[in-house]
């Protein structure tokens, strides 16, 4: 992330050339598609309630997931939708269920924060989901060894009684719990240094937790750092908080985004996006193309399609 | 059988019975047991699945709610039914809304043991009859422990409903016998309801859950004797969802006159709920309002001689039906 965002001349003379993959790359290039289609059919009234995008993190999830087992659990947030895609790549039941229209993930209950499917799930309190992640972990210990459960936290969850009752249990019974959190350096409007005293890592360590901090956003390299954390969560069945220094490019939620313009563009200037975009002219801009291409006609598919239904209602 | 000891034997059948259940709480392992003593024995036997937790109300709750999305069935102990408050969100905003916001019916076993109630000087933070707090949440069901149903039976129905369940149990009645009432009067339990009762149709009826039915029954034997008053007791093993009032329709449309006990203080009560369900269903021929009796607005004093002039008892009870029935 922090690589100035210089053109390089030939693709093959950047050393991180060869990253992201192609397929790494599209599926960040589909997440960014989809959170911007988003806010697009927000801003012309056709989505109800609200949502909260992951541009600029989209990485974060494509880097874990490809470390992740299908029979592992993963448990989101309110900031869930590059997690869900990540593991499902699944635009079209994700944009259903958010719009509320046939073949949605959850018959359009749950919307953009609540969803379940298989072992992922997500839900919109802040912090709630800890406990329930170290119950899941505890239950793998003993009838699923070397599965492990992953919960995604942002920084500002960090003023949650929840995640230190979950931190102390799952350190005292040794349960395979891995936490990735996403410090983009706010909560809703409130920074970091104003809601967080000490450290995450400070607070890891206080439970005698390893904790790891991620700053680039090359996910070749966080995988080749994080392959043997993530197979030590599972083979000794311990916890790790995993932290990324990330970004949050968009408002919170819709619309209410209060920091100043200057500073969105610093972070724009960091974005992954950015960066891979001067990395890689040859080919960023047909992968992009196509990932923007496809999430339109996702779309466009989705919003003709009739209202969800839902037997208990 | 004590109480107390139904409900251990059913939590050790319910661990032998089902490889998957977990019991969760605070000092519950041996030799402890459990600040009650009612998980005493139960780590010996199965040392995996019944496990001490830090004091941690909001982490086991949700520890449970993990268990339970896995498939298994969890039990966690609250040391005192007050600390639930701790535990609320994993139950209000996670564990109901989990069985049925994700679209489709997800199953949920797992039940919240709750001690409640007054009557042993534990002072105001630890003596409260937090039911209400609980009631009328979509996705979770309320019970409470009574001496007329057997504690299997009903732990068997609660995870059945593949819905969180808090079960409310009265503190004094831990060390009460099993299903016993004297002479005159007889008592039988079918539809999850006991019904404690005289020959011949009651000049009442009192609807009291385990925690008060004592006391309900001490008033009714006080006023049968005094007042020459007949009452019927009625002790519903589950709280809510209240969906079956035609239960009580028989002795309702006897009786006319309806009185629900409760120890909690008023305000918006389980019995308010209930009131409000008769109310609907028989208000033309009731001759009073559904009467609600409740202890003291105020803190449960720790001194012996306050915390009983704060508790709803038998003199209280007897002194409500008698002035509604005598005027
Ligand atoms: C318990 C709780 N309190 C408040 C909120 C409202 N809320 C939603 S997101 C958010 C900020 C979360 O910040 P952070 O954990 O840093 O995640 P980020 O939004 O930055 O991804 C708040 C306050 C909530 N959902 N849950």
């Amino acid at each position: 992330m922090t690589r100035p965002a210089t053109a390089v001349q030939g693709e093959t003379s950047d050393p991180a050339a060869s990253s992201p993959q192609d397929a790494d790359l599209s599926l960040m290039l589909m997440i960014r598609a989809f959170e911007l289609k988003l806010l697009d059919l927000y801003g012309r009234g056709l989505l109800n309630g609200t949502t909260h995008t992951c541009l600029g993190q989209e990485y974060v999830p494509v880097a874990v997931e490809a470390l992740l087992d299908r029979r592992d659990h993963v448990f989101s947030n309110h900031r869930g939708h590059g997690h869900y895609l990540a593991r499902f790549r699944d635009p079209a039941g994700l944009l259903a269920e958010i719009m509320g229209r046939e073949g949605a993930v959850c018959a359009g209950v749950g919307g953009s924060q609540h969803i379940r499917r298989d072992r992922f799930l997500s839900t919109g309190v802040q912090g709630e989901s800890l406990p329930v992640a170290a119950g899941v972990a505890l239950h793998l210990k003993r009838a699923e060894p070397g599965r492990l459960a992953c919960v995604y936290v942002g920084d500002g969850t960090f003023g949650e009684g929840a995640v230190y009752e979950a931190f102390n249990i799952a350190a005292l019974w040794g349960l395979p719990l891995l936490v990735v959190v996403e410090n983009n350096g706010i909560a809703q409007s409130t920074p970091t240094s104003r809601h967080l005293a000490g450290s995450i890592a400070g607070r890891a360590a206080a439970f005698g937790i390893d904790h790891r901090l991620v700053e680039t956003s090359d996910v070749t390299e966080i995988r080749r750092t994080l392959e043997p954390l993530v197979s030590r969560v599972r083979s000794r069945a311990t916890p790790l908080v995993v932290e990324f220094v990330t970004r949050r490019l968009g408002p919170h939620s819709k619309g209410d985004d209060t920091r100043p313009a200057r500073a969105v563009q610093d972070l724009r200037e960091q974005d992954w996006y950015a960066r891979c975009a001067a990395a890689f002219p040859g080919r960023f801009p047909r992968l992009d193309a196509e990932a923007r291409a496809h999430i339109d006609a996702v779309a466009a598919e989705v919003m003709a399609r009739a209202p969800s239904q839902w037997e208990g209602s | 059988m004590r109480v107390a000891e139904n409900l251990n034997a059913a939590l050790a059948a319910l661990l032998a019975r089902e490889p998957n259940l977990y019991v969760l709480g605070e000092d519950v392992v041996d030799p402890y047991g459990g600040a009650f003593k009612i998980t005493r024995g139960l780590s010996t036997d199965f040392p995996d699945r019944v496990l001490s937790t830090p004091i941690s109300e909001n982490a086991i709750t949700g520890v449970a709610a993990g268990l339970a999305l896995s498939g298994d069935l969890a039990i966690v102990e609250i040391m005192f039914g007050d600390f639930a408050a701790l535990a609320f969100d994993q139950l209000f905003n996670f564990a109901s809304k989990s069985v049925s916001m994700y679209g489709s019916r997800l199953p949920m076993r797992m039940v919240v043991r709750c001690p409640v109630g007054g009557g042993r000087g534990y002072g105001p933070t630890h003596s409260q009859s937090p039911q209400k707090h609980f009631v009328g949440i979509p996705g979770l069901a309320l019970y409470e422990l009574s001496p007329f149903h057997d504690n299997l039976a009903v732990f068997e129905e609660m995870f059945a409903r593949e819905e969180p369940c808090v079960f409310f149990e009265d503190k004094v009645l831990y060390t009460r016998q099993m299903g016993a009432v004297e002479p005159p009067f007889s008592v039988e339990t079918s539809g999850g309801v006991a019904r404690v009762s005289l020959d011949g149709p009651p000049d009442c009826v009192i609807i009291a859950p385990g925690g008060v039915a004592h006391r309900a029954l001490a008033a009714m034997r006080s006023l049968l004797v005094e007042e020459e008053i007949t009452c019927t007791l009625l002790v519903p093993s589950r709280l809510y969802p209240f969906d079956q009032p035609d239960v009580f329709d028989v002795d309702v449309r006897a009786a006319r006159r309806v009185f629900v006990v409760e120890e909690s203080t008023a305000g918006g009560t389980w019995g308010a709920e209930v009131a409000h369900l008769l109310h609907r269903r028989h208000w033309g021929r009731l001759a009073l309002p559904v009467t609600l009796i409740h202890s003291l607005g105020g803190v449960i004093p720790t001194a012996a001689h306050l915390e009983r002039a704060a508790l709803v008892n038998e003199s209280t009870i007897h002194s409500t039906i008698r002035e509604a029935l005598r005027g």
